[in-house]
């Protein structure tokens, strides 16, 4: 799940469109600025009062880390990551240094299995308690032991409603030769290959041959109506200035362009989506796992984690927290799912060694 | 007195040699060692002889976007020529005071990152942008057309950021250059053209070849400006070297297509050099 930078300052350079890609690639550079808002250092305690937290840039509520500073006086360092694979690639080449890392669903799966990340001790995070109980044995962490959820989304269709009126629960409109060039696909291999399998009534997770070939065949058949493949926040502006008509998104960035542009709308099509999470994780060999479990506890808080949210325009996995969410947000379209939405969504999993059918088929779309 | 300065020349060559292989030949040997491994499921490799990656690289598929993108690269580096040998040319030839004021224009995009300039011509190329609001300016279109996300732009962006590779050993050759002799040919009656066909051209040639090479190398790995200004939709071998570490975690084919890069790149040189001459090489 390849979700770039996004955000604040796409809010301020927005109707330029100059988006997140270019500062993305920037901040996925080592870019250590450590924000150490009181009274830092202290000593005392076992543990050197200092944690590295390693997250997807703009990805943070602007008042959460100062505020855990504040607290408890650990000198918090923010280093930004732009994809789950450089995330991956960067632990096994050992030696970062990070407390708290932020992985994605699936890749939380191959973590565990690649033995990069330790399990939780839940009993140092008491605030826990706040997830939500949809979160109990996933299918990336069946028991729970390795990962907490840190915010999660849906995968859809952000649209120029006003252009091209309102747009069936489906995704038909994205194979629409009637929107030939409007229109953008997620440069993003499963979610790609999961609209055309979502399409045709099929698992996201699929290993078939047949059907990843089916689902390719789709794909090649989509290819020259779009106008490319996008990250979420290269497509968000495009769709905002009118540039296309159509792009297929992250739901956050979705809200964040609903809230600037009223004629816009983003839907969650039948019969299935992808629901996925990012989840907070301490990597074996972290220098500080005392204070990444207190500020992995600290995240979870209501408060917190209703701050996070109404900053990332993403949805909050702590229950504790959802009374607090803005109204404004919570009256955009989508952003509240009800129940019979929610299930119908699925969670993408490690397809294990399919992954490399899955690339290679991604590229004979793109070459074709 | 030869000891002493064959000292001087090792003590003075030692950092760079020591530069050189730690920072290049340890790694292409890790590679090409990688290249022959065999990968595991989550990334890693095992060492070992598994000369399958190398066969893998014969599917049509991989074979296709090699070309592709060895072919892109060669109509980037004409284009380089055909803008960058006017330019060098007036630079030198009419530049006169302003020469090194103009060369060093020519170097100014080089304060910026590669990825910001990439990314000013999305903005200029934008259906909002500059380009597109002219030409509706001027009344040549009525509404935006697509000129991002195409081939073209593509094209255009990988020539605009290599353009100063091949301009520089251009001005260097010409700047060499003894006007005399130009003079020299008028006085034996040849035409302007004649003279630059026959004497000034074919002294710069070692400037033409430096700066094809300069330009046609990093343009067959490059995978930043087709996507951003491509908009993902084609895939270039720098792609799908990217794309075997990351996303497909298969290093050991990852190596091995980089192998073959460097092969076929090292081998497409010294044709290159072969046709058109070691010799005039040896001039520059």
């Amino acid at each position: 799940m390849k979700r770039i930078s996004r955000g604040r300052f796409l809010r301020t350079m927005g109707a330029a469109g100059v988006a997140g890609s270019t500062l993305s690639v920037l901040a996925c550079q080592p870019n250590t600025s450590a924000q150490s808002g009181g009274g830092g250092g202290g000593g005392g305690g076992p543990e050197e009062k200092v944690l590295n937290f390693y997250n997807w840039s703009d990805y943070v509520a602007e008042s959460t880390v100062p505020d855990f500073v504040k607290q408890t006086g650990i000198k918090v360092t923010q280093d930004f990551f732009s994809s789950n694979e450089d995330l991956l690639a960067k632990l096994q080449a050992g030696g970062t240094g990070y407390d708290v890392i932020v992985p994605s669903d699936y890749m939380v799966a191959i973590m565990i299995k690649s033995d990069v990340v330790q399990k939780l001790d839940m009993s140092q995070i008491p605030n826990s308690k706040n997830v939500g109980k949809e979160y109990e044995g996933l299918s990336y962490d069946p028991k729970n032991e390795y990962s907490l959820p840190y915010q999660w989304g849906t995968t859809g269709i952000l649209y120029n409603k006003k252009e091209i009126g309102q747009l069936p629960e489906s995704w038909d409109p994205l194979w629409d030769t009637e929107f030939e060039g409007e229109m953008s696909m997620l440069n993003d291999t499963r979610e790609t290959f999961g609209a055309a399998l979502y399409r045709m009534g099929l698992s996201v997770n699929t290993t078939d041959t047949g059907e990843l070939q089916r689902a390719a065949d789709e794909l090649k058949k989509q290819k020259p109506l779009l106008r490319g493949y996008f990250d979420s926040t290269e497509a968000r502006p495009l769709v905002q200035n009118g540039d296309l008509l159509m792009g297929h998104v992250f739901s956050g960035d979705a809200f964040l362009a609903l809230s600037e542009n009223p004629d816009l709308d983003y839907v969650v099509p039948k019969p299935a989506a992808t629901r996925w999470t990012d989840n907070m994780c301490i990597p074996n060999g972290a220098e500080h796992p005392q204070n990444a479990h207190k500020f992995i506890n600290y995240i979870l808080g209501a408060k917190t984690g209703a701050e996070l949210s109404n900053y990332t325009y993403y949805n909050t996995p702590n229950a504790a927290a959802l009374p607090m969410i803005d109204d404004a947000l919570k009256d955009l379209p989508g952003y509240v799912l009800p129940g019979s939405v929610f299930e119908r969504l699925q969670v993408i999993a490690d397809p294990g060694e399919a992954t490399r059918e899955y690339e290679r088929l991604f590229t004979e779309v793109k070459s074709s | 007195m030869a000891k002493g300065w064959s000292l001087g020349l090792a003590a003075l060559l030692a950092p760079v040699t020591l530069w050189l292989g730690l920072f290049f030949l340890v790694p292409l040997l890790f590679i090409v060692a990688y290249s022959f491994g065999t990968s595991g499921a989550y990334g890693g490799i095992t060492l070992g002889f598994n000369p399958g990656n190398y066969l893998l690289v014969f599917d049509p598929l991989y074979l296709e976007i090699i070309v592709r993108s060895f072919g892109i690269a060669a109509l980037t580096t004409l284009l380089c020529f055909l803008l960058g040998y006017p330019l060098a040319y007036f630079i030198v030839f009419k530049g006169r005071r302003w020469r090194n004021a103009l060369i060093l224009l020519v170097m100014v995009p080089f304060w910026t990152s590669l990825l910001i300039r990439a990314y000013a011509w999305v903005v200029i190329l934008g259906g909002n942008g500059i380009a597109n609001k002219s030409l509706q300016f001027l009344g040549i279109t009525d509404g935006p057309v697509d000129l991002i996300f195409t081939p073209e732009a593509v094209l255009l962006g990988m020539t605009y950021s290599y353009l100063p590779f091949m301009v520089l050993p251009l001005y260097a050759a010409l700047e060499k250059f003894d006007v005399r002799l130009k003079e020299a040919g008028k006085d034996l009656g040849a035409s302007r053209w004649q003279t630059f066909l026959r004497v000034t051209f074919p002294l710069s040639l070692p400037g033409v070849i430096a700066g094809s090479i300069l330009v046609f190398i990093p343009s067959s790995g490059e995978f930043v400006i087709p996507d951003l200004l491509g908009g993902s939709r084609t895939v270039m071998t720098g792609n799908l070297i990217q794309n075997q570490f990351l996303q497909s975690r298969d290093w050991a084919f990852g190596s091995a297509l980089s192998v073959i890069l460097g092969v076929l790149l090292l081998v497409a040189i010294m044709f290159y050099i072969r046709r058109v001459g070691t010799d005039k090489l040896e001039g520059a």
